[in-house]
């Protein structure tokens, strides 16, 4: 429907360059005009001036018109540039010398001062000037024309150098304004690139109003956008803080019944009320644990949007999420061996993300790993990725392809009893391909499985 | 008697199916090799000067016959300006003619890296070239002048022929300009030069002056003591002949000398216009140059020899030289030359 | 029936219910607690006695749980403090351990994995506690998981050390099987019968050479005793 508006740079810039080429075509044809308006009356006047002098030797005398032409006036015709002269001296309609074939002055009014106009002769234009006298033949006044003709050659040569400069100049200056309408966009739209730039490199996190030093015609903007981040910031702050006092509303009760029902299991006598409460610890356990994925699950999609762009060493990553399972892990036995933390191996990426990806593998393992076996995690280096591998002796993926297994809400089908929201892996595929990573499952040989999470090296 | 009639039978080419102009000489210089293309030359330069040139050229382009002919300037204008015969290249002496060919459109636009080169002075649009510049000068003869010394200026030589009427009377030679396009030229080109010549002229005719229309004839007159002096002689053609001459002297006047330019064109109707360009090239060219100098005896343009000789004025190829050619103005001119040049 | 290895809490949480379901749920397993339902309750219970663990939740009706932890570590009192926290973001775990928390749990909360937390914790914090006890020749100390029979000293796998703690804390008691499996496993594991027999095969081979003897009352149950 609409399309998208032009961007104010090229905006600016075709609009910059749009004035320069208009005016530098005015330019050009100005120069050129005047040029050749001034080439011309240059010409014109030597023109003007030799036929004034072949006219100003025109005597009268008895036995007709006398006529002596100049030498100079020619000399000086050519003098100027090699153009062809030709002259005609007509008097009382009969020529009397030169070429009888040049035309005559469109008016015959032709007076004191020579007229000027051109003409086609022989195989050329000519410019050419014409004036009138009047002597005296036997005391008959004679009206006698002088007409003297130059081809426009030497002008036509001007024409054409000026022409050229006059484009040069038109060109250069064209080029100059180009130049410079690019200098002042940059310089006019740098404030907002800088803006954008202070806006753009802020992180997910941060939602300071902009104190960004802008110029006037800007500072509306940024007001505007100030109120925004503030209402934002508000809703955002109601939003937690909403969140967090759910969480803690839920769940404490939560923790009471299952701390209850625990007491009352160590109490209780019948088998059928023992199966109750361990039911009841169950479902408090399932429901807690699916809280947990899906505000783990909303934040890898609020922030894989605006991913921090962080130096992660995976090295201390590691170590600490294993520090802080161990005691989980060794409930059941379960033996966990780091390998290759003991060299950073720093990718870059949004650290709350990796960290939950890793550690919903880590919980998985830890799950789905038989009891009193060894779950192997280790990171290192592959080319231009880090990648993180970790191997359970678990129930394997039963033949199951990784697709089904990563997609939300699913869980294998030999899962089993053990508790899950089927959202653990999805948040490590989002996670890995946020970062332009990879994630892959593979069945372990002599049983369980293999999760590989590669990440960008930085 | 004023007037020498030239020695030489005027012969009606017959060769040239469309000429009705007089041809004084007509040579046919086959090509060296298969003969693929003809060079139709008119020329006002002899034959026997040009020759070697003609060879030169012919030595580097081998199918090309040349078919050059002489005539009088007035008759090569005449042929090319009246009857529009076909030549590919017109060379001329008469700058005023070749410039009024030129004007009237009759010439050809030639170009090539050559003609390029030439110098401002040497040649009008691309249409007109000149190849040989050569100085006007004066001849004495020593034995004649019985002990007077040689003039160096016009002022002298009025004086002297002042002091002096019974040594140069009837022993005067130049040309006749009512009957030579030569002499017309360099009399008018006299007469704008200095008011010298009007009175140079006034003395020569108080001393019965013998009219010529050619240098060459002058040049043997005063070899074989009928002239004492003459004035306005091609040195190009005086040089030469007179070098090993110890009782002739070669004069350049020092108050000015002319210096007349030899100019080649490419008609507008000519068969072959390109090869009219090529001889143009090899003349302006270096080997046509060295040609033009050692074995033809004409000096070829150089603006050098021009600086060299602060007294020399080359005539410039422009419109000027229309002027005299008009109608009116060549009698007019004529006139007053008769009546200085006939009080006695 | 109190647990051989004691330990001295303060509970810091403002859920009546949940402190009394806690308080009860740690006596049952032989700890002493006190519980304070504000941070003032907390500081003033602190400066009265001392304490090997804190448990502190972190919305309190007069402040946050974070802002004490904060105030105590800077004023360099480190009794080891396990945080409970309602919310299981990666950012406030991290934020809490950062503070100076020694770990933390997320409510509802496994008392086998809190248990678990606090050895940990007191191991690395290499408490001092009078753990060590002694039964029929017997000498078991629950922090680093070591049986010590003669001048042998063997070291316990966690299901057997937890297994030995349910026996020792009643000698001569017969416990079922259900009653052994509901503190050894897991609520949400599946066991079968047998797997308790294994471990109790284990730890019989574990306290070999001893006067302390493991009887198994057919149909009923098992118990520790003596020679």
């Amino acid at each position: 429907m609409s399309q998208a508006p032009l961007s104010l740079r090229l905006r600016l810039v075709l609009q910059l360059l749009g004035i320069a080429a208009v005016l530098a075509i005015l330019l050009y044809f100005t120069v050129r005009t005047i040029a050749e308006q001034a080439a011309e009356a240059t010409h014109d006047g030597v023109l003007g001036a030799a036929t004034l002098a072949i006219a100003e030797r025109l005597q009268g005398g008895d036995s007709g018109v006398g006529i002596d032409l100049p030498y100079e006036a020619f000399s000086i015709l050519g003098s100027i540039s090699a153009d062809r002269v030709f002259y005609r001296i007509e008097a009382a309609g009969k020529t009397l010398t030169g070429y009888a074939d040049l035309p005559l002055p469109p008016r015959t009014g032709a007076s004191v001062a020579p007229v000027f106009y051109t003409a086609p002769y022989r195989d050329t234009q000519v410019r050419i000037a014409a004036v009138k006298r009047t002597v005296l033949v036997a005391r008959v006044a004679v009206p006698v024309l002088v007409v003297v003709a130059q081809t426009q050659l030497g002008q036509d040569a001007i024409a054409q150098r000026v022409a050229r400069r006059a484009a040069l100049v038109g060109l250069g200056s064209f080029i100059l304004a180009a130049v410079l309408s690019l200098l002042t966009t940059g310089s006019v739209l740098r404030p907002i690139n800088r803006l954008a730039e202070a806006v753009g490199r802020r992180g997910p996190q941060d939602l300071r109003a902009v104190d960004h030093p802008t110029p006037a015609e800007l500072r509306p903007l940024v007001s505007a956008l100030n109120g925004f981040i503030a209402r934002l910031r508000g809703a955002l702050s109601r939003t937690e803080t909403f969140i967090a006092e759910a969480a803690h509303h839920i769940r404490t009760p939560l923790a009471t019944v299952r701390a209850r029902a625990e007491i009352a299991l160590r109490q209780a006598g019948s088998e059928d009320s023992r199966e109750t409460l361990r039911a009841v610890i169950r479902a408090v356990e399932e429901s807690s644990r699916s809280a947990g994925q899906l505000l783990d699950h909303a934040t890898v999609v609020y922030r894989s949007d605006r991913l921090a762009d962080e130096h992660v060493d995976l090295s201390a990553l590691i170590a600490r999420l294993v520090m802080a399972i161990e005691p989980i892990a060794e409930l059941r036995d379960l033996t966990i061996m780091v390998a290759g933390v003991e060299n950073k191996i720093v990718v870059r990426g949004d650290p709350p993300l990796i960290e939950s990806a890793v550690r919903n593998l880590l919980d998985n393992a830890i799950k789905y790993s038989a009891q009193e076996t060894q779950i192997d995690i280790g990171v290192e280096k592959k080319g231009k990725t880090a990648r993180i591998e970790l191997c359970d002796r678990g129930r394997g993926l039963a033949g199951q392809r990784q697709s089904r297994l990563t997609g939300r809400f699913q869980r294998g089908e030999n899962s089993g009893d053990v508790v899950g929201s089927g959202l653990g892996l999805t948040i490590v595929e989002e996670v890995a391909a946020a970062h332009a990573g990879r994630f892959e499952l593979t069945e372990r040989e002599g049983g369980g499985t293999c999760a590989r999470l590669f990440l960008p090296l930085v | 008697m004023r007037t020498i009639v030239l020695a030489i039978g005027l012969i009606t080419c017959l060769l040239s199916p469309a000429a009705a102009f007089v041809v004084e000489e007509e040579t046919l210089f086959p090509a060296t090799g298969v003969e693929t293309q003809i060079l139709s030359v008119l020329s006002t330069t002899d034959t026997a000067i040009l020759r070697p040139v003609i060879l030169g050229f012919q030595a580097r382009n081998s199918s090309v016959s040349v078919r050059y002919t002489v005539a009088s300037s007035q008759e090569v204008y005449a042929a090319i300006h009246d009857e529009g015969i076909g030549y590919d290249l017109v060379i001329s002496s008469a700058m005023d003619l070749q410039m009024k060919l030129a004007n009237d459109g009759f010439a050809a636009r030639y170009r090539s890296a050559l003609t390029d080169s030439i110098p401002n002075w040497a040649h009008w649009q691309d249409r007109l070239f000149a190849f040989a510049q050569e100085n006007v000068v004066l001849i004495v003869s020593r034995a004649g002048l019985n002990g007077l010394p040689v003039p160096q200026t016009r002022r002298d030589l009025i004086e002297m022929l002042r002091g002096h009427p019974e040594v140069f009377r009837g022993r005067i030679g130049t040309y006749d300009p009512k009957a030579s396009g030569a002499g017309y030229l360099f009399a008018t080109q006299d007469a704008r030069q200095s008011e010298s010549f009007w009175r140079l002229a006034e003395v020569m005719g108080g001393l019965s002056p013998r009219l010529y229309t050619s240098s060459n004839d002058m040049i043997s007159d005063l070899k074989q003591g009928r002239l004492v002096l003459a004035y306005n002689v091609l040195g190009s053609y005086a040089g030469p002949r007179l070098a090993d001459d110890p009782d002739a002297k070669v004069v350049e006047l020092e108050d000015y000398t002319l210096t007349l330019l030899r100019t080649g064109l490419v008609p507008v109707n000519a068969a072959a216009p390109n090869l009219g360009g090529a001889f143009l090239d090899f003349m302006i060219g270096t080997q046509g140059r060295r040609l033009l100098r050692d074995d033809a005896g004409l000096p070829p343009t150089d603006e050098m020899a021009l600086a060299s000789g602060p007294y020399l004025r080359p005539m410039r190829l422009d419109p000027g030289l229309l002027v005299f050619l008009d109608r009116i103005k060549r009698k007019a001119f004529l006139d007053e030359w008769s009546s200085a040049f006939s009080q006695n | 029936m109190g647990i051989i290895c004691t330990m001295r809490f303060l509970l810091v949480e403002d859920n009546l219910d949940l402190a009394r379901s806690v308080v009860d749920r740690l006596r049952l397993d032989g700890h002493a607690v006190d519980c304070a339902g504000t941070l003032s309750d907390a500081r003033d219970c602190l400066a009265a006695a001392p304490y090997d663990l804190i448990l502190l939740d972190i919305s309190l009706p007069d402040g946050d749980g974070r802002d004490f932890l904060r105030a105590e570590r800077r004023l360099g009192r480190d009794t080891p403090i396990i945080v409970m926290t309602a919310r299981a973001e990666v950012s406030d775990r991290v934020n809490v351990l950062d503070l100076g928390a020694d770990d933390y749990v997320t409510k509802p909360f496994d008392f086998a994995e809190l248990e678990a937390r606090c050895r940990a914790v007191l191991r690395r914090r290499g408490a001092a506690l009078q753990t060590v006890q002694h039964f029929a020749g017997l000498t078991f100390n629950p922090l680093n998981a070591t049986l010590g029979v003669g001048n042998e000293l063997r070291e316990l796998r966690n299901r057997e050390l937890r297994l030995l703690e349910i026996l020792l804390a009643a000698p001569e008691r017969i416990f079922s099987k259900d009653q052994i499996c509901d503190r050894l496993f897991s609520y949400a594991e599946s066991v079968t019968d047998n797997a308790i027999e294994v471990y109790i095969g284990r730890l019989r081979k574990k306290i070999e050479g001893s006067e302390a003897r493991i009887e198994t009352i057919r149909g009923i149950g098992y118990r520790l005793t003596s020679r």
